[in-house]
């Protein structure tokens, strides 16, 4: 048996996930999987993605532009709009000015909109980079560029690339988890994906209604310590089993059956809210009985508790091709006091230095309005690929800052741009991984998350 | 920090192996064995293939570059020299000198150091990369025990163990045989009875008879086609935002059929690429080009065509190099191949072959789902005879017309009198209806606003009905007006009510009663009328029949007032104290209810009425005024007009039956199953991009092979149809070999390639070349016929042997790649359900067709899809649910569950290879998953029927159906133990019993004990669950 578990061990060590229990480990009998240190000394261990699905109006909540109102309904100027192409809008469309009030708020005297009092609460916890760019401008491809680096299905996201670098920390939890509140995610299910990462790494995704993660509750009829009664046959039978064909594959499918049991516990035991007080419900604005993107955050505070590597909330609904100024503010309601009282919380407990939190959309939205009697549409925003913000809070983040700067009409970068990629590179390095080297053979090319492009940390926006 | 996958380390501890043996000790070594890989993995990058790349001009991946002169002046590699060659001072240098760079991440380590060194010293041979190197049939070599050889294979095999010193494994069992044939040949398990008759069987052919038979068999094209769907990355939905529906099955029954009638692999390789550009091209050879109309489609909202219609361009390429090829040709094209000499020229040469289809890049029904051109039609006998009715009776309607239009003018004089009685009406065009009673099915609230409009709130439920009662005055009835109105209180402060602010009004009804009635009356509706509808979702859908269609505002973007009024075909009389009560549905998306609404009725003949009142053209009012006999020509003429097409009457009855049946017809035409296919236009211009960027394009390029590949055969053009013949030309060293190893995948787990995705240099060298090749050849010389090829292996003593392990050979080859032993290999996902339905008997065996639903959660797909007509997930009724996995509906951006928790791709993209992992959540569906405790139930009923009278014999049936063989006396022990635990469990709480064993949609067999029923489910459950059984041995 020693040969077996020796070749089993090894090939763990080297983070293989053939036999791998994969983002669900238990510390025990398995070692290469549970956690892992990374090759540099990191600063975040655990992060929270909060995906603003959908590109909210970086120049309505961010990005203060004040010079868009002073030439509100003429065009833009050609020279600056170049050659660039959108979606549904014309290139000599008017300007509009940003909707909402701006406020500065904190010590750091950050401005932003007045449409998000939360987030100004927070203001000397985040740092707002107001210097995003992305490759992409059609939303499916954009989310998935975003998630993975690649604009098409197929390469594994972040959170997977994470998690297969990390291990678990948890001995009854998926490391990567994804939940979702609003109207569907456009990039679907790739944004997850691990893509050629073993399928192990995949996000768990929790689910609003029926099981949290499907399969499980034991079958109706079935109670818990039926269930139990049946693994513990299962087992006796496979341990049996293994005495004769001597396969190592049956200790792990042994191991595998004890997980599951331990999940059936643990995951109902996460979503059950009793255990928090109504002051908590009353900081992030939550209903503990109905799904929402407050209930998220929530349980994604009480994930990362239980040793959750990679949380992604999406929520999307940020699409404002028409009133953008309504959009901006019923997004806002749903999102902006959650997200903010997650940040709080985390750092109430402790957990924020270690947790880094991004909240953010695949891009950006024009200086320049969409009108369309045809479609129905006035008073929008089209997308704006050139120039995004996004803000991060916790984990190895320069605290009370803002980073980067567009001009005067929010179109153009003109300081400190970030691609995405760069953006990945900073997480990464973050979380201990140099971009470069942190790769994946797959038919005998070494695959990175930030691709063949060059990509860089942002060194401006740690602390 | 790098992570070094499964493929890339396994070479380590089969070097030392062989360099432990005595014999090997001897050998020189092989450059392309322990060579390349090494150069191809650490300096190919800088020093390979790639033009623009490379650093000092220096290239390792050629002979003329090894051994080029360096700056020094002489030679970098000295022939049985490494002391004084530049080369290995630099792979062995410590400080600034080393190669591969530091920052490169790579590092050669001593052992790799050490093997060049021998290499140099040996005499530095070299090699062409062996893959690229047409297979030579090797002589098959002599070994020790030549009974153990039951064809060439095994002497390839036993060979090199008799090098090793190793012996081969002992036959498996028969029932592990008859099992192992059963699932890799047609995936499925084998029944009872045939592993008795086999059992039984003693004659020497008893094992070829199985093999023949299940070659035979018509599931065996089934299990041969779940392979290559996921090359094919076939799915039914077209992937990115909308990810709506398409009809590719005719395709996936294609490749099924083919298989079944064994089509030699060259056919089937010339008529998926090039099918329709064969001279008369039959049908099947067009339908078979699917192939590559297979991949995704984009149809987001503003997107631009061209740079999809590249991507669907390059998609093509990357699909047919690996799958054919084994190459990853994709990679040249934003720059050249790091590894192989592919140069980005060559990359867009080959793409030239694929450029020439007519399509527009984008998709046609983005959210209403479809077929986007060009497609093939494939009419049905059924269908033919549907539509040949439909347009039978087209043209007696249109006889009937041309007789109402030679007495037209009769007509109208019938009609005059009444119409303008009518048009002298001056009721309130539109009166307010007033509620006693405003209702929602769901649980929705009502409140009623100042402006006699009611807001729904609270409960928001998936599909609502809302029941309006209101009294209603004595006289006629003739329609209803909805008005809809935006509010703040709802999402996106819109009309509806789902999260966008939109809904989707699928239908309306109303009925009258009165105490004069004695059962109320239903009013129908023939003409709906808004003043704003949403693109595909047309008011007009409101009277159809077809509930998942509906009327919808664009609520995301628009948030306007909008009214639709609905007209019944004839005048309705309302008797006294009459109630009217209306109801409106919202079937078609889930939570799309209306949010806030106010109605009104009207008594006006429906053909007067408008949105805004009534409406007649002033012309029209002028002219009926005028004396018949003093109306011009012309006024005679514009009246025949109004009255033919805006009034109701006998012709306009008539010419609307009409245009119902042209609607039928083509409704009819849209059933017909289609499916994409390729279809040469005329040849576009090529162009090299930069950087592999749409817009950004290079120099002009023509259509052309890789240049490290054999020319095209002499008599083929350069186009689609000459690669097809070029690929299934023997000369091609690449196909067969890829092949005939993705053959061996499959039957042992791994290729003898390990590599089966790549043949490129960063491959991993064969562990079995001469095998390989010999089998490569065999293939060729065979005709491509892939049921011999099997039988071949099958036939092989080397895959007859069991797949036990034991501690000597764990240690020696913990990785099987000698082969001294059988495989063990965890089933498929398809092949685990398969299983299980095949095992309880529910499996409905039914080649080809539609996709099916089966279980999965309702609205499985909601949360991740925004748009599209693959919403709603419901699953089917009844054959359907039990159908082969394969056939299960595939949505790409979403696909079935269980099927990804058990590594299959999502079909985005070509995937050559799965991963086999064990997951606990793997365990959870196999333990509580519906379809899976179902089949456990039908599965205990067979147990209990057929299985003998005591629970032990029920047990041991239970236990042959899943694994073949009896229990032993312990394993029987166990079971027995929790069916006598779980037994008393259920009597305790009959209510347990009685829900587990309603799970599922099939009955339950009621004459059952039901506590006897619900404890052998859980012996079955167990069952299914075990070690063996989720594995083939």
């Amino acid at each position: 048996m020693n040969a077996a578990r020796r070749w089993f061990l090894k090939e763990c060590a080297q983070g293989i996930g053939k036999i791998a229990l994969g983002s669900l480990i238990s510390g025990g009998a398995i070692a290469g999987v549970s956690a892992k240190k990374p090759p540099i000394k990191p600063k975040a261990k655990n992060v929270i993605h909060l995906f603003m699905a959908g590109a909210p109006s970086q120049l309505d909540l961010f990005d203060y532009k004040p010079q868009l109102s002073k030439i509100e309904g003429k065009p833009i100027p050609p020279s600056v709009i170049g050659n660039q192409r959108y979606a549904f809008i014309r290139s000599d469309a008017a300007v509009l000015g940003p909707r909402f009030k701006f406020s500065k708020h904190g010590n750091s005297g950050i401005e932003i909109a007045d449409t998000l009092p939360w987030l100004g609460k927070i203001a000397d916890e985040v740092c707002i980079v107001k210097s995003m760019r992305t490759d992409q401008f059609n939303h499916a491809p954009a989310q998935i560029f975003f998630n993975t680096g690649f604009q098409q299905p197929g390469r594994p996201s972040i959170g997977s690339w994470v998690v297969y670098g990390l291990g678990s920390e948890s001995h009854n939890l998926p490391a990567f988890v994804v939940m979702s509140t609003g109207s569907g995610i456009s990039g679907g299910s790739a944004c997850w994906s691990s893509g050629f990462l073993p399928g192990i790494h995949t996000g768990v995704r929790f689910r609003n209604q029926g099981d949290p993660i499907l399969n499980i509750s034991s079958p109706d009829g079935i109670t818990s310590n039926m269930q139990r009664s049946s693994i513990d046959l299962i087992q006796d039978l496979n341990k049996l089993g293994s005495q004769k064909s001597f396969d190592p594959e049956i200790l792990t499918r042994i191991d595998q059956y004890e997980m599951a049991f331990k999940l059936q516990t643990s995951a109902p035991e996460l979503i059950d809210l009793k255990s928090e007080s109504k002051q908590t419900f009353d900081l992030y604005g939550c209903d503990p009985d109905k799904p929402s993107f407050a209930r998220a955050c929530l349980l994604a505070r009480r994930m990362i508790e239980r040793g959750v590597r990679f949380i992604n909330i999406y929520h999307e609904g940020w699409d404002a091709h028409s009133d953008v100024q309504g959009n901006c503010r019923n997004n806002c309601k749903i999102t902006d006091q959650a997200s903010s009282a997650l940040v709080m919380d985390l750092k109430q407990r402790g957990m924020l230095d270690d947790t880094l939190v991004i909240w953010g959309g695949e891009f950006g939205r024009t200086p320049m309005v969409e009108t369309s009697q045809a479609l129905g549409r006035s008073l929008g925003r089209d997308h704006h690929p050139q120039a995004f913000s996004l803000w991060m809070a916790g984990g190895g983040i320069k605290r009370g800052a803002t980073y980067g700067e567009t001009d005067e009409l929010g179109f153009h970068i003109i300081k400190d741009p970030v691609h995405v990629r760069d953006l990945h590179a900073t997480i990464l390095h973050l979380l201990g991984f140099d971009h470069e080297t942190f790769s994946y053979n797959l038919q005998g090319l070494d695959f990175k998350l930030t691709g063949v492009e060059h990509a860089s940390i942002v060194k401006g926006i740690l602390s | 920090m790098r992570i070094i996958p499964l493929s890339k380390m396994i070479i380590m501890p089969f070097i030392v192996l062989i360099l432990v043996t005595p014999f090997t000790r001897a050998v020189e070594i092989d450059f392309n064995r322990q060579i390349r890989p090494i150069l191809s993995e650490n300096c190919f990058q800088c020093h390979g293939p790639d033009q623009t790349h490379r650093k000092g001009n220096y290239r390792l991946d050629t002979k003329e570059g090894i051994f080029a002169v360096g700056k020094s002046g002489s030679k970098n590699i000295l022939v049985r020299d490494a002391k004084n060659s530049e080369f290995f001072h630099r792979i062995e240098a410590t400080d600034q000198a080393i190669m591969p760079p530091i920052k490169s991440g790579k590092k050669l380590n001593a052992d790799q150091i050490k093997l060049i060194q021998q290499w140099i010293n040996e005499g530095a041979n070299y090699g062409e990369h062996w893959a690229f190197v047409a297979p030579k049939s090797s002589a098959v070599p002599a070994v020790t025990n030549k009974q153990w050889i039951k064809n060439p294979i095994d002497a390839f095999v036993l060979n090199k163990l008799d090098l090793n010193n190793i012996k081969p494994s002992p036959q498996a069992s028969k029932e592990i045989l008859i099992r192992r044939l059963t699932l890799d040949l047609i995936g499925l398990p084998p029944s009872l009875k045939e592993v008795d008759d086999f059992l039984r069987d003693d004659s020497p052919e008893a094992y070829e008879k199985i093999v023949d038979r299940l070659l035979a068999s018509s599931q065996y094209g089934e299990r041969m086609a779940m392979q290559w769907l996921d090359y094919a990355r076939f799915a039914d939905s077209n992937g990115f935002q909308t990810d709506s529906s398409r009809s590719m099955w005719p395709w996936r029954d294609w490749v099924i059929n083919a298989y079944n009638k064994n089509m030699p692999f060259d056919q089937f390789t010339i008529e998926q690429i090039a099918g329709d550009m064969l001279p008369n091209a039959t049908k099947s050879q067009i339908i078979a080009t699917g192939f590559n109309r297979n991949h995704r489609l984009n149809g987001e909202g503003g997107l631009i065509a061209e740079e999809w219609r590249i991507e669907n361009v390059i998609d093509r390429v990357d699909t047919t190099s690996q799958t054919w090829l084994g190459l990853t040709i994709a990679c040249a094209r934003c720059h050249d191949h790091k590894y192989d000499p592919i140069s980005q020229k060559e990359f867009y040469q080959f793409f030239a072959l694929f450029n020439n289809l007519h399509e527009s890049g984008t998709l046609a029904g983005n959210k209403t789902g479809g077929n986007t051109d060009p497609v093939e039609e494939i009419e049905l006998p059924l269908q033919s005879e549907e539509s040949l009715k439909i347009q039978l009776a087209i043209k007696e309607q249109e006889a009937l017309i041309l007789k109402l239009d030679g007495k037209v003018d009769d007509l109208i004089k019938e009609w005059e009198p009444t119409f303008k009685a009518k048009t002298k009406s001056t009721d309130n065009v539109w009166i307010p209806l007033t509620p006693i009673n405003v209702k929602s099915e769901g649980g929705a609230k009502f409140s009623k606003l100042s402006d006699g409009s009611y807001l729904a709130a609270g409960k928001n439920p998936p599909n609502d009905v809302y029941t309006i009662i209101s009294p209603i005055s004595k006289g006629s009835f003739s329609a209803i007006l909805l008005e809809c109105f935006p509010d703040p209180s709802l999402p996106n402060q819109s009309l509806g009510r789902f999260s966008n602010g939109n809904f989707v009004l699928s239908k309306i009804e109303a009925e009258l009663s009165s105490p004069s009635l004695k059962s109320p009356l239903k009013i129908s509706f023939n003409k709906a009328i808004a003043d704003y509808s949403q693109k595909g979702w047309d008011i007009t859908n409101v009277v159809g029949n077809d509930s998942s269609k509906g009327w919808a505002v664009d609520g995301p973007t628009r948030r306007d007032n909008t009214k639709a009024m609905f007209v019944s075909p004839q005048l309705v009389d309302i008797p006294e104290n009459a109630t009217i009560k209306i109801s409106l549905s919202h079937q078609a998306l889930s939570q799309h209810n209306i949010g806030r609404f106010r109605i009104a009725i009207s008594s006006v003949p429906g053909e007067l009425i408008t949105l805004n009142g009534i409406q007649i053209p002033l012309n029209v009012t002028k002219i009926i005024d005028i004396d018949i006999q003093k109306r011009s020509v012309q006024q005679k003429e514009e009246l025949r007009k109004y009255f033919k097409t805006s009034s109701f009457n006998e012709y306009k009855v008539a010419s609307d039956k009409l245009v119902m049946l042209k609607n039928n017809l083509s409704e009819s035409k849209k059933n017909i199953p289609g499916v994409m296919v390729m279809k040469e236009g005329p040849v576009r211009d090529t162009f090299m991009l930069i950087r592999g960027e749409y817009d950004k394009k290079g120099p002009k390029v023509v259509s052309g092979l890789p240049s490290v590949l054999p020319p095209l055969p002499k008599d083929k053009p350069m186009n689609r149809l000459g690669l097809a013949y070029w690929m299934a030309d023997s000369s091609n060293p690449l196909t067969s070999r890829v092949w005939v190893n993705r053959m061996w995948e499959k039957f042992f787990g791994y290729g003898l390639v390990r590599t089966s995705e790549n043949f490129g240099a960063q491959s991993e060298f064969p562990t079995h070349p001469e095998l390989l090749d010999w089998l490569a050849t065999k293939f060729v010389s065979l005709n491509w016929d892939m049921k011999a090829m099997q039988k071949l292996v099958v036939m092989s003593s080397v895959y007859q042997q069991s797949s036990n392990l034991n501690p000597t050979l764990l240690n020696i080859d913990p990785e099987n790649r000698l082969l001294a032993r059988g495989s063990r290999l965890r089933l498929s996902g398809e092949t685990l359900r398969d299983q299980a339905l095949s095992a309880s008997g529910l499996l409905v065996n039914k080649t080809g067709g539609p996709s099916v639903r089966p279980y999965m959660p309702e609205g499985v797909w909601d949360e991740t899809s925004r748009y599209g007509d693959l919403r709603n997930y419901k699953n089917d009724k009844g054959e359907a649910l039990y159908r082969r996995t394969m056939y299960t509906i595939w949505k790409r951006t979403a696909a079935p569950p269980t099927m990804l928790l058990f590594d299959a791709p999502n079909r985005e993209a070509c995937s050559v290879k799965r991963s086999r992992t064990n997951t606990p959540l793997q365990a959870l569906a196999l333990l509580n998953e519906v379809t899976y405790v179902e089949a456990a139930r039908k599965l205990a009923e067979k147990m209990i029927r057929e299985g003998g009278n005591t629970p032990d014999d029920k047990l041991i049936t239970g236990f042959r159906i899943v694994t073949g063989r009896r229990p032993d006396a312990s394993e029987l022990a166990i079971l027995l133990k929790g069916f006598h635990k779980d037994y008393a469990e259920f009597k305790l709480k009959p209510e347990n019993a009685k829900r587990f064993t309603s799970l599922g949609e099939s009955p339950l067999a009621n004459t059952m004990d039901i506590f006897e029923l619900a404890a052998f489910t859980l012996s079955a459950n167990i069952l299914l669950n075990l070690d063996e059984v989720v594995n083939r041995e």
